[in-house]
């Protein structure tokens, strides 16, 4: 249960941070007559389409997960076929998330050292915030991403820990979402 | 029941042991020369981090396959399993995720930051990239499909009700 409350936060600070960010630089481009030319750039994360899944799947992550603290804040219990559905819908979640975050990550990496076999610039030593506001953002989705799958571990390792006789099911209906 | 049980997860396996291999191999052997105004150009998987990972990732997953189809008579280690198909599951997400990120700037280019896409110069590359991030994706989805099955089959015997 702990442990979905740090996810949630972990997931929400990242998709927040990652949506807000935005860095606009003026360059000047060249002089005509006496007056500077200037060109304004901005860097935003949905020029990326990995940064917009990355943003995607940690709201899809953020959601699953206070929907699991809400039903379990509101009592509703899980018991018969919703049980694997909870273990099986972690396991969804921590594959989705896990590829957002990697896929922003490479994009980041690729950012930050560009690629000279395929004359692909750098684009961060222009735009410092933005590349440090987004290598936080993927830090925060990273340390989403661990939790993630402990609460998957927790959730498989509940569920397979009863093992019922076959007249009663003695503990099956009281297993809450951790 | 528990013959089906076990020869479905072998076939699945079996079917994502066959998608990392073929990933791994045509993204190993995929290198093309391009000679652009005078300029010879190289296009190997080595040159971006992101590949090297997929092909890493890929083989990780490709030989835990092997070893879980070897181990999967014992039950002791049955949960073991479970929880690291869970790992390796994500370990492919991630993988395929990253390296389609790079594919699709190589592909489309970004405006916005300058980059130039690459395929115009090296189409052979790009084929033989997308049909190994093609099978990346498939082993990805059966290793989904596989721990959706595992868990099911693995509580059918305690649970009646059954979605």
């Amino acid at each position: 249960m702990a442990l979905r409350v740090a996810a949630l936060l972990a997931t929400a600070a990242a998709t927040i941070v990652m949506a807000l960010n935005k860095e606009t630089r003026t360059f000047v481009v060249g002089t005509v007559g006496t007056t500077p030319v200037t060109a304004s750039v901005t860097a935003k994360f949905q020029h990326t389409p990995a940064n917009v899944f990355f943003v995607i799947a940690n709201a899809m992550a953020s959601n699953h997960n206070l929907m699991m603290i809400g039903s379990d804040l509101f009592g509703l219990e899980f018991k018969g076929f919703k049980l694997p559905l909870v273990a099986v819908l972690d396991m969804l979640n921590a594959a989705l998330l896990s590829a957002g975050v990697h896929g922003a990550a490479f994009m980041a990496q690729l950012a930050k050292n560009g690629n000279s076999h395929a004359r692909w610039n750098e684009i961060c030593d222009n735009f410092q915030g933005y590349c440090n506001r987004g290598g936080v953002a993927i830090l925060a989705a990273y340390v989403g991403l661990l939790l993630t799958l402990g609460i998957t571990v927790v959730s498989i390792v509940k569920l397979l820990k009863p093992k019922p006789k076959p007249q009663s099911q003695p503990l099956a209906s009281e297993i809450e979402v951790p | 029941m528990a013959k089906i049980r076990k020869a479905v997860t072998v076939i699945l396996r079996l079917i994502a042991l066959a998608a990392t291999v073929v990933a791994v191999v045509i993204m190993v052997t995929s290198k093309e020369t391009a000679h652009v105004l005078n300029l010879t150009f190289t296009a190997k998987f080595t040159h971006t981090p992101a590949f090297k990972y997929y092909v890493v990732a890929e083989a990780i997953a490709g030989v835990y396959t092997i070893v879980a189809l070897l181990l999967s008579s014992r039950s002791l280690l049955a949960r073991l399993i479970l929880i690291l198909d869970v790992v390796v599951a994500m370990v492919l997400t991630s993988s395929i995720s990253a390296a389609l990120a790079i594919a699709q700037v190589g592909k489309h280019g970004n405006s916005h930051a300058g980059w130039l896409p690459i395929c115009g110069q090296v189409p052979h590359y790009c084929d033989k990239l997308i049909i190994s991030l093609v099978a990346g994706f498939v082993a990805a989805l059966v290793y989904l499909l596989l721990l959706v099955y595992t868990l099911r089959a693995a509580l059918s015997p305690v649970f009646a009700i059954k979605s």
